[in-house]
């Protein structure tokens, strides 16, 4: 899938891995887990609010702090179909792309766009349609390589695929 | 177009002549770190691509150390996917509680880590190794369970920023910390986003190297790729007696392209305090005002060293830790720890009413061993300071140097030893 509609939710800047899973969680990296404390520190009862699908905005350097995947997999979980943001921190935005959730750098986007705007994000085409203002904006795509993971599904998938090949 | 020490790596493990920064680059890795958190999540995802053996028992190291001792049941069961893993795999470098330290101190220690190596690591701190003149970087737990199985990794050739250190330090409490502090506070903690970091420049000869594993630790917390020094006098000493296989080590040409110069003056430098909730927010020693503090933390990958234990000691010696004030040392690794009973460091810290710990991650990421609770104030000598990085999302950390913790033990505020 390249294409996701859905309800915004905004957060602001430097938004880091503790943040979005504080690491006294870790201890049990189970779905349910990491799910129940996604962002709670940030939006306040998150996961009773979210709906599946919503699309999650960011100002720059999201997900910044640590490499612990259990941040993207907890968005993931919490049923996030998006992350799009001014910036990613780069370990971040690497888990995101090999776990599996798509994101995208969409600077010029993320200011025109409030929490509750429903947005129509294409990670293939390149454009944000904010559907609640009427907004246009185009964003960066994938390099060739990072493509091929994405439509892989994740890294696993794109491996395994490669071990096999080699037999 | 001549080459940086991170290019110059990256293409040696790429097998090609030349790469430039931007190109995407299958490379093969020498070290793949993951720990008791990372780990699991990596092992799991492992079993998944249906491969038996990891590609190399040698190069693949696990280390418990963020909540090992075990603190909990479910920590215990995460300690024991790893620990069964290392088992089944016969892992050469797996380190049980007992001999196993905080990972970035123990790797470089038992001399895992070369010059000229490409690591990468299920902890963003895997940076560390930079100091050692190896690329090294941080990396989520399906990167190491690809890598574990296939023995390579993808990576972006990043850009290089250079750091050129002047002069010599002239405040006597001035170490690696600082530097690493004021330069984040300068350039913000996305300044180095996705970038490479190297640090040059005469002033690097008066940093030893445990401020310089101090140094490229934290050049994360300015989203650095990783941090890079060339090998010298300093890295040949540290690594003789503990690394055994052969390395080579490279200089960057005097041609290779950077996309920014940062200059530092190490002589006008004072001990810095990055205040509450981010690394870059940091402040000049005579700056900080009156903070009133409750806890003080002493150790983690980024001042658990032995030149941190030393200078929390000589600050501590013949002193009493403020009534008030909960004091917590930690030594890196075992090795850390035993020098520090050699040395009197133990005596030093429990006459003068502290805590000294075996060697965990523990408070560093609000694990356990000194939790705070809603509005407490730390003083600590770690990385972050993020909301609730520590304990509870209202307590407060302040992250300094060894020397600016220990005397805020003292004096119950944030203090320089010089202020005692
Ligand atoms: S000491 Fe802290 S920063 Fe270092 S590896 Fe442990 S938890 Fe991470």
């Amino acid at each position: 899938m390249t294409k996701y509609i859905g309800k915004v939710w905004l957060v602001g800047d430097d938004i880091d891995t503790d943040l979005i899973i504080a690491a006294r969680y870790l201890n049990d990296a189970s779905e349910e887990n990491m799910k129940k404390h996604c962002l709670e520190d940030v939006i306040p009862n998150f996961i009773d609010k979210v709906q599946k699908g919503d699309i999650l905005v960011a100002g720059k350097n999201f997900g910044c702090g640590s490499s612990r995947e259990h941040a993207p997999f907890a968005i993931k979980a919490a049923g996030i179909s998006c992350v799009v943001a001014k910036s990613f921190a780069r370990i971040f935005y690497r888990n995101a792309i090999n776990i599996g959730l798509p994101i995208v750098i969409a600077p010029e986007a993320v200011e025109g766009i409030s929490t509750g705007d429903n947005i129509e994000v294409d990670v293939k085409q390149g454009f944000i349609y904010n559907s609640t203002t009427g907004q246009e904006f185009e964003t960066e795509t994938f390099p060739p390589f990072i493509q091929e993971i994405i439509e892989a599904g994740n890294l696993l998938n794109y491996v395994r695929n490669r071990v096999k090949s080699d037999g | 177009m001549g080459m940086t020490i991170s290019e110059k790596i990256l293409a040696a493990h790429a097998g090609v002549e030349e790469v430039q920064a931007g190109d995407l680059i299958n490379a093969k890795v020498d070290v793949v770190l993951s720990n008791d958190i990372t780990g699991p999540v990596a092992i799991q995802e492992f079993r998944k691509l249906g491969v038996e053996k990891v590609f190399d028992k040698e190069k693949v190291v696990i280390i418990p150390d963020h909540f090992a001792p075990a603190k909990d049941i479910k920590s215990a069961e995460q300690c024991k996917v790893i620990r069964d893993f290392a088992r089944e795999q016969d892992l050469t470098h797996y380190y049980e509680v007992g001999q196993m330290g905080i990972e970035h101190c123990l790797l470089p220690e038992k001399g895992i880590v070369a010059p000229g190596d490409l690591v990468i690591g299920a902890d963003s701190h895997t940076t560390t190794y930079g100091a050692l003149g190896a690329f090294a970087t941080g990396v989520g737990s399906t990167d190491v369970a690809a890598a574990m199985a296939t023995g390579e990794v993808w990576l972006r050739v990043p850009e290089t920023i250079k750091v050129v250190l002047k002069g010599k330090p002239q405040n006597p409490w001035v170490v690696g910390k600082d530097v690493i502090l004021s330069l984040i506070g300068r350039i913000g903690v996305d300044g180095a986003l996705y970038q490479a970091m190297e640090f040059a420049g005469e002033g690097l000869k008066y940093l030893s190297m445990d401020s310089r594993f101090t140094i490229a630790n934290m050049a994360i917390e300015a989203g650095a790729k990783n941090a890079i020094m060339a090998f010298d006098e300093l890295t040949r000493d540290y690594v003789v007696g503990r690394v055994h296989k052969p390395y080579v080590y490279y200089h960057s040409d005097p041609d290779a392209y950077y996309v920014q110069e940062i200059e530092m003056d190490l002589g006008s430098l004072k001990p810095q305090v990055a205040f509450p909730h981010l690394p870059s927010n940091t402040r000049d020693i005579d700056q900080v005002g009156d903070v009133a503090i409750d806890q003080v933390v002493i150790g983690s990958c980024t001042n658990g060293r032995m030149e941190d234990m030393r200078t929390a000691a000589k600050v501590l010696k013949g002193r009493k830790v403020h009534p008030y004030i909960r004091l917590i040392v930690i030594p890196g690794t075992q090795e850390i720890y035993q020098k520090c009973i050699k040395e009197g460091i133990v005596d030093t810290v429990i006459e003068a009413g502290g805590v000294f710990s075996t060697p965990t991650c523990g408070p560093c990421l609000g694990g356990y061993m000194g939790i705070l609770a809603k509005g407490e104030r730390a003083v600590t000598t770690t990385n972050r300071n993020f909301v609730g990085r520590m304990g509870h999302p209202e307590s407060e950390v302040y992250l300094a140097s060894p020397a600016i913790a220990a005397a805020s033990a003292i004096k119950g505020k944030i203090c320089s030893p010089e202020n005692l």
